[in-house]
């Protein structure tokens, strides 16, 4: 509160009630929640109900066998490697591409008008409902599909490719489809602070444009990076409904794990799978604003 | 049973005779106590997979009542039941799920004698044996061993046959392989055939780990490689094995794809994806519709059965209890009987479906003949041509050969996790 109150002069104590409404539903719909999650995550449960307890069987359940390499990872580690994969992996992508989307519409496309346009173009994967998105991928990246057929009619391949679907590119395609506009706007918005002249002043001083884009642009989006990494990261870990289609259901993935257990009701062991995977999360969440102090950068 | 039956038709005759048409009959059967007072509309929980809103409609003109459908999965109904026992007032939901919702108490035993058919619901149900007498395969759990509970508010289910009954039956099915006849080219006569080398890369199941396990054990068992005591209870080991098989021939590419939702069993298929895959009769309709050859194929080592039944929730009480029996009595009644035996599920009471459905649907659909018309759906799409045979024949054939039903088991959490294992791999 003091940094804060220091910082934005305006913030009146007086003023303070203002934060409240929003302090409210914080409470009930995410801090309440969470707690009993955590709670339940140590509670005893049958088929068919859930029985106050505190134990720690649902964790060790999760971590057996993890430690000893005898029968390879275990089914916990296996699920976070690949999880972390496909996150690592799409946080990449997402970023070269958000990146340099976001520049061209920030330095390039001057008309504001224009920009809108094309802002609303980046947001056409968000038009259909998510299910419709996944099974259009079919027709596409099938065994019969557009993209085969069109590569079989060129004579570039013979058989069809297989891992164009139900495999992890068919997952990182998808990921990235949805996501990129997450880095998109983020990176776009510290763009447009940046002071125009100051990038006129290093092109006057004889910098190249990677040098530009080297020494001025990225620092000053760091917060922009930091906030689009932070949504692609988080919406990653968690997701399971497209790592599950794309994936053809054959890829592991954190969230389907949780998934799973609610439907056979086994809340209190997917409460703890839940805590952990936040735990982790979180700890790259942290990993990632220490790299840049998103506080001070704003 | 067969005298009750012709009694019921010449009553029904009378009604129809003196009334003119089969729905002013209904209305007269079962319109008694509810047109008078208020509307009633009752939360049906259910997956409502095979409800359209014919239904509705049919059921306001026979019995004044309403409906409301809470439509979600079948985990969901579960856990529904477990968890919001008063957010419905009645609950259609499949026998597999009754060892986890008989103990927790938050369903009443269904009262047999107010329900009017309840001598014509089909042996299968209450004896494990065809109408012909075929004795049915009863590994999982079979209806017929979680029929009747110890008393209206009983928690276990009871050995002999009581006043009380866990589901009132309502809709059944024998489940079996779906394939693609045109892309195949041979005949397809085995669980094992899933497995089979030759479809690597084109074959697929379910990831819905308590009904794919029973497929997996199917393909096991068919393939040699053990027989279960009981597939609907594995032990620890067997549910070892079973899924070190699956394991490695997923590892190898034999499959194309899991499927969790009915949509993407048909994407799958008509796609032609896959050519071999776990499946379920209506997804086999809906392939057909886009005109591809879809067949639901009989296999020698039999089907994997399922049932559903409604459930009153402990918390429906009086007037809207009352309401809840009336709507089930119309529902046995027949018109629902025939709607669904014409989606190729099974009705649970034939005689009255019977009446609904003409002669040569009745012996396209449960006699196994040859359709002299086409054969059309609730909806009025085309299903078969003349000439054509119903896939794996009569219900006496489909019924009498199911080997196991879709169970819950003692391992259920070892299983879910050995499932996740094999998923992960």
């Amino acid at each position: 509160m003091d940094i804060m109150a220091k910082k934005y002069k305006f913030l009146e104590p007086r003023l303070s009630w203002l934060a409240f409404p929003f302090a409210l539903i914080f409470v009930v719909y995410f801090v309440a929640p969470l707690i009993l999650t955590i709670i339940v995550s140590f509670w005893d449960y049958t088929e068919y109900s859930i029985i106050p307890d505190f134990i720690l069987d649902n964790y060790l359940y999760i971590f057996e066998g993890c430690f000893s390499l005898e029968n390879g990872l275990c089914l916990t580690f296996k699920t976070y490697l690949s999880t972390l994969f496909f996150c690592l992996f799409t946080w990449a992508v997402t970023l070269i591409l958000g990146f340099s989307v976001a520049y061209f519409l920030a330095f390039y496309v001057k008309s504001t008008p224009l920009q809108v346009a094309l802002f609303l173009i980046c947001t056409i994967p968000f038009w259909t409902s998510n299910v419709i998105r996944m099974v259009s991928w079919i027709p596409l990246l099938g065994r019969n599909g557009l993209v085969n057929d069109f590569m079989i009619s060129l004579g570039v391949i013979e058989q069809p490719i297989e891992w164009l679907l139900y495999s992890s590119f068919s997952v990182i395609l998808a990921l990235v489809h949805l996501y990129t506009l997450f880095m998109i706007v983020p990176i776009f918005n510290s763009m447009l602070r940046i002071d125009e002249e100051i990038i006129e002043a290093a092109y006057d001083a004889g910098a190249s444009q990677l040098q530009i884009i080297k020494n001025i642009v990225i620092p000053l989006c760091k917060p922009g990076i930091i906030i689009g990494s932070i949504f692609v990261v988080t919406v990653v870990m968690g997701d399971f409904l497209t790592i599950g289609i794309m994936g053809g259901q054959q890829l592991a993935s954190v969230g389907k794990i949780i998934n799973t257990e609610m439907n056979y009701l086994q809340l209190p062991g997917a409460a703890a799978n839940s805590v952990i995977l936040l735990v982790i999360t979180i700890l790259v969440v942290f990993i990632m604003t220490k790299v840049i102090d998103i506080r001070k950068e704003l | 049973m067969y005298n009750k039956k012709s009694s019921n038709l010449s009553r029904r005759r009378m009604l129809k005779l003196s009334a003119g048409t089969a729905a002013a009959a209904t209305s007269i059967l079962y319109a008694p106590n509810v047109i008078a007072s208020d509307p009633i509309t009752l939360r049906y929980l259910g997956t409502a997979v095979s409800m359209g809103d014919e239904v509705q409609k049919k059921l306001f003109e026979d019995t004044g009542l309403k409906v409301q459908f809470i439509a979600v999965t079948t985990d969901e109904v579960t856990k529904r039941v477990l968890t919001q026992p008063n957010s419905f007032d009645l609950v259609d939901t499949e026998y597999f799920s009754l060892p986890k919702l008989v103990p927790s108490g938050n369903i009443l035993g269904m009262d047999t004698t107010r329900i009017k058919e309840w001598g014509n619901v089909t042996s299968i149900f209450t004896r494990g044996i065809t109408p012909k007498g075929k004795k049915v395969g009863l590994q999982g759990t079979a209806p017929s061993k979680v029929m009747y509970l110890d008393g209206a508010t009983g928690k276990s289910f009871a050995n002999d046959v009581t006043q009380y009954a866990t589901l009132i039956p309502t809709i059944y099915n024998a489940d079996t392989l779906g394939i693609r006849p045109d892309l195949i080219g041979r005949p397809i006569n085995s669980w094992a055939e899933l497995l089979n080398p030759e479809f690597k890369g084109k074959a697929a199941t379910l990831n819905i780990p308590s009904i794919g396990i029973m497929d997996a054990a199917m393909v096991v068992e068919a393939m040699g490689e053990y027989t279960y005591p009981d597939k609907g209870n594995m032990t620890k080991a067997e549910i070892d094995l079973t899924m070190k098989i699956f394991t490695e021939a997923k590892k190898s590419g034999q499959f194309r794809a899991f499927w969790t939702d009915f949509n993407e069993s048909v994407n799958l298929m008509a796609s032609g994806e896959v050519v071999i895959q776990s499946m379920w009769s209506p997804a086999i309709t809906a392939v057909k519709s886009q005109g591809k050859q879809c067949v639901y194929q009989p296999l020698k080592e039999g089907y994997r059965a399922w049932a559903a039944g409604f459930a009153l929730p402990k918390t429906t009480k009086g007037k809207t209890a009352d309401a809840v029996y009336d709507f089930i009595n119309w529902y046995m009644s027949g018109w629902v009987g025939a709607y669904l035996n014409r989606q190729g599920y099974y009705s649970a009471v034939l005689p009255t479906a019977k009446e609904y459905m003409s002669p040569d649907e009745w012996g396209f659909w449960m006699e196994g003949k040859a359709a002299k018309g086409d054969i059309l759906s609730p909806t009025g799409d085309k299903l078969a041509s003349a000439g054509e045979l119903r896939d794996g024949g009569s219900y006496e054939d489909r019924m009498g050969g199911v080997a196991c039903w879709n169970a819950t088991m003692d391992e259920n959490k070892y299983m879910v996790r050995k499932w996740n294992e094999m998923v992960a791999s």
